[in-house]
C-alpha cells in the first residue's frame, strides 16, 4: 500500500514531523518497506519552447530542434517526435536529468552525427499518462509566461510503501490507516461530513443480483450519471495519484481509483449506454467468455461471479471489467458501481483463472460492507464536479443484509496473554478510537465489530488490538528458568549427530545439498524406487524428489573435480524418499570419496581410494556408535549403482534384519555417463533409521572390568581353500573353535597364484590365545591348534598349508 | 699393602688412557677374573696373618670398589659415545612434511543447528522433528490458514499432486501440529529442519533451514515470549547486549503476532550485531492462536503459550559473516573448507558454543 503524508493529513490533523510517522506505522504493525523521494529530481525539467525546428541530415524520421528553455542559450535537441512544431510549449530535460518512466539517465549524445543536448518528453516518459505518440503539448495561454521554470510543482511528502498484512484490508484506504494512527495517539482523525444523494431521478439501470447457490456477490449498489462529460482529470486528482506513483487516465477512472485509495472502496464505472437492457449478476456458466480490461480473453468455467447483461458477460464481479462496457473519453452517461463480493468466490475464480488485479486483492481480504452508499456518493459528486451530469438516486440490491458483529470481550484476558496490565479506561479508549462500540456488562465488554474489521472475530483479536497500539514496548521482560525436565535429544537424534561428527573426522567435508534432484541423475539411483515428481518444481533440473543422496553428492563431485580438486572425500546426512505421502522418508548418511591416497608424498607410494578405504569408514563410524565389529555380517548384494564385484551389504547382526549400510566403489558405467574425470570414486550409504539404537546407555555398557594377565600366545595358520570360501566365514568357523581362548584372529596374507590349485586360494591368519584362567601349557596350546585345523578342514573343506 | 697400592696404582694409571671395550674388558678380566689380580689377593686373606687380617680386607675391598667404579664408569662414557655416533648418523631433515592427514568439516548450518539446540536445551527445550513432505492440512488448515486464505499465497509452495494435498513444507510449523496431536501439554520444543519455497534469487532458495518452537503451558504470556526471544539472541550472538525490538505483524497460526528486529551497524565491512541504529528482521513469533489449539485438542481456555520460527540459514550468516546464501547449497570445496567447522567442536553449555 502506498501513500503520502500529504495524503494522510487530509485524514488526520497532525503536526508530527514525516520520521515520526515512520516510526509511529512500523509500532502498530503498519511496517514501512521503503520510502522513496518521488520529485527528487524532477525540478530539472523544465517548461520549454520550440523555436525552430529542421530536418535531421542524416535521418529522415528526426528533427533537429532550437529549444528556449528559458537560458541565454538556446539548446539543440535531436527529437524524432512527429508533433515537434515551431512553437509549441512542451517539456524539456536536460542531461543529467532521469526520465521517470524508464529510470535512464540523460547524457549529451550524438544522434546521427547531431549533438543533442538533452530531450523533450512525451507524457508517458514522464509518467503522465499513457501517450507515447508524441511530445507533450502544453496550452500556450497557461504555459506561456513559464517558459524555463520547473514543469512539476515540487511535492515535499514522500511515498511511504507499506507492507500490509493480510488481516488488515481496512489499512488498505487512507483512512485506516489514519485511524490507527490517531487511536495510537498521532494526530486526530479528521470527522468528514459525507455529502449524501439526494436526487429524485431515478436510476434507470436495471439490476438484480440472482438468488442462487453460491451467489459470490451479497449486495450491489450503483448511481447513474447522466450527461456527463468526460476530461482530463484537474491537477489536484492528478498530482495525488501521480503523488503515490499512480498514473492519470481519465477524470472518471481516476474518480474510482481515488475512492479507492482514500477510503478502500472498490468501485466499477460502466459506459452506461453500452449496457443491454439492465444489469444481472449470476453464476458463469462453463464456457462463456469476455474479453477484460486488460485486453485477455477469458474463459470461464461454472459458478464464477459475473456482471451480465442480455448479450453475455460485461466482468468478473470484485476482479475486473470488460472492455466492452468500459468508459471512454467519449462516454455520456456513466453507471458507477459499488457492490459487496464474497472474498472466497472472489480467490477462487481469480485463482483458476490466474488474474490479479487491485480490486481483487482487497475484496479476497474482506471490503467494508457498509461503505457502499459512501462510495456511490464520493464519486458521484467528483463526477459531477469534475465532468458535469446530473446524479441518479442510488440503487441497492441485495440478497442478504450485513450485521456488525458482536463479541463478549473479558478485559482481564489482556493480561493473561500479554503479562502486563493497562487501565479499563485505556482500553476503551482505544477501541472506541479503532470504531468499536462498546457496552459494559458487569466487568464483560460487549463490543460491537467496525464493518470494515472483518478479521476480528474472537476475544484473542481484541487483546491483539489493545497491545499493537499500547506498544510491544510496553511487553515485560520473563527471564527464562534454566530447568530441564526432558532430554534435549532422542536417542536417535544423538546417533544422527554422533554419525555426522564421526564421519566428519574422518577427512569428509560436510555438504548439504537440495531435497529435489535431476531425474537425469536420479535414475542411476533409484534402485527399485518409483520417481517422485514434483508438479510445480523451479526447473526442470530440480524435478523429483532425491531417492538417494548419491544423485546430488555426485553431480556436486564432479563440479568439484572440474574445479581441480582431485582428492576429495564428501559427504552429506539428510532424508531420501521412497514415497510421496509424509514420512515416506529415511535419513541416510552418503559419503564419496575420489581420487587417490598419498598423492606425491615423498614418503608413501600412492595408490587409489579403494573399496577397503571405504569399508574401514563405515565399520569404524558404526564400532566407534557403539556397534560390535564382531557381529557384523557382510555380504556382497548391493544395489546396481554399485560395481558388481568391489561392494558390499553390512548388517548388524547375522539375523540380517534390516541393512545397515552399503559401500563400494561406483559403477563404472555410471562414472562413464556423467562423465566425472576421476581415477577412483568410491562411496557408502548408512541408513540411520536401519540401526537398531544400542540399548543400554554409556553407563550400562561399561560391564565390569576383567582383562587377563596370563601369557598370551599366537599361531599361525594358511589353509588352502576354495575360491568361493568368504574371509568372514573362515574366521567366524575358527573364532567358533573356542570362545573363551581365542581372543583375536587376523588375516594376514590371501594368495592366488603359482604353488596354489587352480579355483583355490590360500588364506593365512594370526591367531591369538589366551586364557582367562592360567597359563597355558604347551600341550593346551597343541590341542588347540589341532582343534583349529580340525575344525576349518571339516566345515570349509580347506586344507591345511604345510 | 704394598701389593694393593701397587696394583692400584698401575691400573689406575692404565685406566686413564683412552681406551676401547674390548680393552676395558681385557683389563676387567685382568683385576677380576677367577684368575685376576685382585681375584688372587682375594684368596690370599686366609694366610695372613690374624693381626694384619683385618686391614688387609678392608684395604682390598677399598681398592676393588675403586677400580671397579672406575671401569663401570668408563664403559658407560665409551657405551654413550657410540650411541651418540650412531644416532648422529640417523640424522634425518625434520623440517620434510609428515604424513599428509586431510580434515573433514561439519556444515555451518549443521553446527548452528547444534548452537541453536545447545542454548534452547538450557532453558528447558527438547528437539522434536517432522517430515519434509506434508499434507495441506498440517502445513496450512490446521494452522488456521485455511484453502481460502490470503496467507497461502505468501508461501509458494512447491506440490506433489496436482490436487495441492501433499506438498514440501514450507516450514517447521507442521511440526507443532504433530507434537501436539501426539502427546499433551505442556509442551516445550524446538523443531529444526528443512523447509521448501519455489524461490529462487541471491536472497532466496528453494531450501533453507528453519527452527520453530513451542512452548504451551498454563500461564506462558508475551513476557515468556521475549524473554525466550532475548535469552536466545544474546546467548547465540554471544553478546552482552542485544537491541532487540517485537514489531505487531501477522501469521495466522499466531495472535498476536510480531516480527523481531535486532539492532546492527557494520563496522569495517563487517556487521555488527547488538549496537548501531540499523534494524534487521531475524524472526516471526506470536502466542499460538486458540484456533490452532483447538485444532489440535488443546483447550485455549486451560492452555496458551508461544510460539517462533527462525531462519537458520540466516542466523549462520549473520554470525560468521556469509554473504551469499546460495553458496550454503552449492557444495563447492573451497567453501566447505573455509566455512566449515572441525568435528570436534561440538557446542556444549559447559565449554560455550565456539572457541
Amino acid at each position: 500500500m502506498k501513500i503520502t503524508f500529504d495524503w494522510l493529513k487530509d485524514h488526520l490533523s497532525v503536526s508530527a514531523k514525516e520520521e515520526k510517522l515512520l516510526e509511529k506505522l512500523t509500532d502498530i504493525g503498519l511496517e514501512v518497506e521503503s520510502v522513496e523521494n518521488l520529485s527528487e529530481g524532477l525540478d530539472l525539467f523544465k517548461v520549454a519552447k520550440i523555436l525552430k525546428t529542421e530536418k535531421h541530415p542524416n535521418a529522415d524520421r528526426l528533427k533537429v530542434c532550437d529549444v528556449d528553455v528559458g537560458e541565454k542559450e538556446i539548446k539543440k535537441v535531436v527529437c524524432g517526435a512527429p508533433n515537434a512544431r515551431e512553437g509549441l510549449i512542451t517539456v524539456y530535460a536536460p542531461p543529467g536529468a532521469v526520465i521517470p518512466k524508464n529510470k535512464t539517465k540523460l547524457v549529451i549524445a550524438k544522434i546521427r552525427d547531431v549533438t543533442s543536448y538533452g530531450m523533450l518528453c512525451s507524457e508517458s516518459e514522464l509518467n503522465l499518462s499513457e501517450e507515447s505518440d508524441g511530445i507533450t503539448e502544453l496550452s500556450s495561454s497557461k504555459y506561456n509566461n513559464s517558459i524555463g521554470k520547473s514543469f512539476f510543482t515540487q511535492s515535499s511528502s514522500n511515498l511511504i510503501d507499506l507492507s500490509i498484512t493480510p488481516n488488515r484490508p481496512d489499512c488498505l484506504g487512507v483512512r485506516g490507516i489514519a485511524r490507527d494512527l490517531a487511536a495510537a495517539g498521532f494526530g486526530k482523525l479528521k470527522q468528514i461530513k459525507e455529502q449524501k444523494i439526494k436526487s429524485k431521478k431515478s436510476q434507470t439501470v436495471k439490476v438484480k443480483i440472482t438468488d442462487e447457490k453460491n451467489q459470490g456477490c451479497f449486495s450491489f449498489g450503483s448511481c447513474l450519471v447522466t450527461n456527463v462529460k468526460n476530461t482530463e482529470s484537474p491537477k489536484w486528482l492528478k498530482d495525488k495519484l501521480i503523488s503515490i506513483g499512480q498514473k492519470p487516465i481519465s477524470a472518471i477512472v481516476d474518480i474510482t481509483n481515488y475512492v479507492m485509495i482514500d477510503i478502500n472502496r472498490p468501485l466499477h464505472a460502466y459506459d452506461a449506454d453500452k449496457i443491454q437492457k439492465g444489469i444481472i449478476v449470476r453464476n458463469s456458466k462453463s464456457g462463456e467468455e469476455f474479453t477484460a480490461l486488460d485486453n485477455k480473453n477469458y474463459k470461464l468455467k461454472d459458478d464464477m461471479c459475473v456482471i451480465s447483461d442480455d448479450k453475455g458477460v460485461l466482468g468478473l464481479g470484485g476482479i475486473i471489467g470488460g472492455t466492452r462496457s468500459g468508459t471512454e473519453i467519449d462516454t455520456q452517461n456513466v453507471l458507477i458501481e459499488s457492490a459487496y463480493f464474497d472474498p472466497r468466490s472472489i480467490r477462487k475464480t481469480a485463482k483458476e483463472l490466474n488474474i490479479d488485479t487491485d480490486a481483487k486483492f482487497r475484496f479476497e481480504r474482506g471490503i467494508d460492507q457498509l461503505s457502499i452508499e459512501e462510495g456511490l456518493n464520493k464519486a458521484a459528486f467528483l463526477i459531477k464536479e469534475i465532468c458535469g451530469g446530473e446524479i441518479s438516486k442510488i440503487n441497492i440490491q441485495k440478497i442478504s443484509t450485513f450485521k456488525n458483529q458482536i463479541i463478549k470481550f473479558d478485559p482481564s484476558s489482556f493480561e493473561k496473554v500479554t503479562g502486563f496490565k493497562i487501565l479499563t479506561k485505556d482500553m476503551l479508549k482505544i477501541l472506541d478510537n479503532l470504531g468499536f462500540k462498546c457496552k459494559k456488562d458487569k466487568k464483560i465488554f460487549k463490543l460491537t465489530i467496525p464493518s470494515w474489521r472483518p478479521d476480528i472475530t474472537q476475544e484473542i483479536d481484541v487483546v491483539e488490538e489493545l497491545v499493537r497500539i499500547v506498544g510491544y514496548d510496553k511487553i515485560k521482560i520473563e527471564e527464562p528458568i534454566k530447568e530441564r525436565k526432558k532430554s534435549t535429544l532422542t536417542q536417535i537424534q544423538k546417533l544422527f549427530h554422533f554419525l555426522q561428527r564421526s564421519i566428519a573426522s574422518k577427512g569428509y567435508l560436510e555438504a548439504i545439498t537440495w531435497s529435489f534432484t535431476d531425474a537425469k541423475y536420479n535414475d542411476h539411483f533409484k534402485g527399485q524406487n518409483d520417481e517422485l515428481k514434483i508438479v510445480n518444481p523451479i526447473s526442470s533440473e530440480l524435478g523429483v524428489l532425491r531417492n538417494s543422496i548419491f544423485s546430488n553428492l555426485i553431480m556436486y563431485m564432479s563440479k568439484n573435480i572440474d574445479r581441480g580438486f582431485k582428492d576429495l572425500s564428501i559427504f552429506e546426512i539428510g532424508p531420501t524418499f521412497f514415497g510421496k505421502q509424509p514420512g515416506e522418508q529415511n535419513i541416510v548418511v552418503c559419503g564419496l570419496s575420489a581420487g587417490k591416497k598419498s598423492r606425491l608424498s615423498w614418503l608413501e607410494k600412492e595408490r587409489n581410494v579403494d573399496v577397503f578405504d571405504i569399508k574401514k569408514d563405515v565399520v569404524q563410524t558404526l564400532v566407534e556408535a557403539g556397534y560390535d565389529a564382531e557381529k557384523f555380517f557382510i555380504d556382497d548384494e548391493t544395489p546396481d549403482y554399485y560395481h558388481p564385484g568391489k561392494s558390499g551389504r553390512l548388517f548388524l547382526n547375522r539375523g540380517k534384519e534390516s541393512v545397515a549400510a552399503y559401500f563400494g566403489e561406483i559403477h563404472p558405467n555410471i562414472i562413464k555417463q556423467i562423465d566425472m574425470k576421476t581415477v577412483s570414486l568410491v562411496g557408502f550409504e548408512i541408513f540411520l533409521d536401519n540401526l537398531k539404537l544400542p540399548k543400554k546407555s554409556l553407563k550400562d555398557q561399561k560391564t565390569k572390568y576383567s582383562v587377563s594377565d596370563y601369557q598370551k600366545s599366537e599361531r599361525d595358520f594358511a589353509f588352502i581353500v576354495d575360491k568361493k570360501i568368504k574371509v568372514q566365514d573362515l574366521i567366524n568357523v575358527v573364532s567358533n573353535v573356542d570362545k573363551n581362548l581365542i581372543s583375536n584372529i587376523k588375516v594376514f596374507d590371501v594368495y592366488e597364484g603359482d604353488n596354489i590349485p587352480e579355483n583355490q586360494k590360500s588364506i593365512a591368519i594370526s591367531v591369538t590365545i589366551q586364557s582367562q584362567e592360567k597359563t597355558l601349557k604347551e600341550a593346551d596350546l597343541d590341542q588347540i591348534n589341532k582343534s583349529i585345523i580340525e575344525t576349518v578342514e571339516n566345515k570349509t573343506g580347506a586344507k591345511i598349508r604345510s | 699393602m704394598s701389593d694393593i697400592k701397587n696394583i692400584r696404582d698401575q691400573f689406575l694409571s692404565k685406566l686413564k688412557n683412552e681406551l676401547s671395550l674390548d680393552e676395558i674388558n681385557s683389563i676387567k678380566t685382568e683385576l677380576f677374573g677367577k684368575n685376576g689380580q685382585i681375584s688372587s689377593l682375594f684368596k690370599t686373606v686366609g694366610s695372613i696373618p690374624e693381626s694384619d687380617r683385618k686391614t688387609f680386607a678392608a684395604d682390598l675391598n677399598k681398592i676393588k670398589d675403586e677400580l671397579q667404579s672406575l671401569i663401570s664408569e668408563k664403559i658407560k662414557e665409551i657405551e654413550t659415545k657410540e650411541v651418540n655416533q650412531k644416532l648422529e648418523k640417523e640424522k634425518v631433515d625434520i623440517t620434510l612434511p609428515g604424513r599428509p592427514f586431510v580434515r573433514g568439516k561439519i556444515h555451518p548450518v549443521s553446527q548452528t543447528i547444534d548452537e541453536i539446540s545447545s542454548i534452547f536445551s538450557e532453558i528447558g527445550f527438547s528437539v522434536e522433528e517432522g517430515p519434509d513432505v506434508e499434507n495441506e492440512y498440517n502445513n496450512f488448515t490446521a494452522l488456521n490458514t485455511p484453502d481460502n486464505h490470503p496467507a497461502r499465497d505468501m508461501h509458494d509452495t512447491f506440490y506433489l499432486d496436482e490436487n495441492k494435498e501433499v506438498l514440501l513444507r514450507t516450514h517447521t510449523s507442521p511440526v507443532q501440529i504433530r507434537t501436539m496431536l501426539k502427546d499433551k501439554p505442556p509442551f516445550k520444543i524446538i523443531a529444526p529442519g528443512r523447509t521448501y519455497r519455489s524461490d529462487s534469487d541471491q536472497t532466496h532458495a528453494p531450501m533453507f533451514h528453519q527452527v520453530e518452537g513451542l512452548h504451551i503451558d498454563k500461564n506462558i504470556n508475551m513476557g515468556h515470549l521475549k524473554g525466550c526471544l532475548n535469552y536466545f539472541i544474546k546467548e547465540f550472538f554471544e553478546v552482552e547486549k542485544i537491541k532487540m525490538r517485537f514489531r505487531p505483524s501477522h501469521f495466522p497460526f499466531t495472535e498476536p503476532s510480531a516480527e523481531v528486529d535486532i539492532g546492527y551497524e557494520i563496522k569495517d565491512g563487517k556487521i555488527v550485531i547488538g549496537e548501531g541504529d540499523q534494524w534487521l528482521e531475524i524472526l516471526g513469533c506470536g502466542m499460538v492462536h486458540p484456533n490452532v489449539l483447538k485444532n489440535v485438542k488443546v483447550d485455549p481456555a486451560k492452555y496458551q503459550g508461544y510460539a517462533f520460527g527462525i531462519g537458520i540459514d540466516r542466523l549462520a550468516m549473520l554470525k560468521y559473516g556469509i554473504n551469499d546464501l546460495r553458496a550454503f547449497f552449492d557444495c563447492d570445496y573451497r567453501w566447505l573448507n573455509h566455512f566449515g567447522f572441525d568435528p570436534l567442536d561440538v557446542p556444549t553449555n559447559y565449554r560455550g558454543l565456539s572457541r
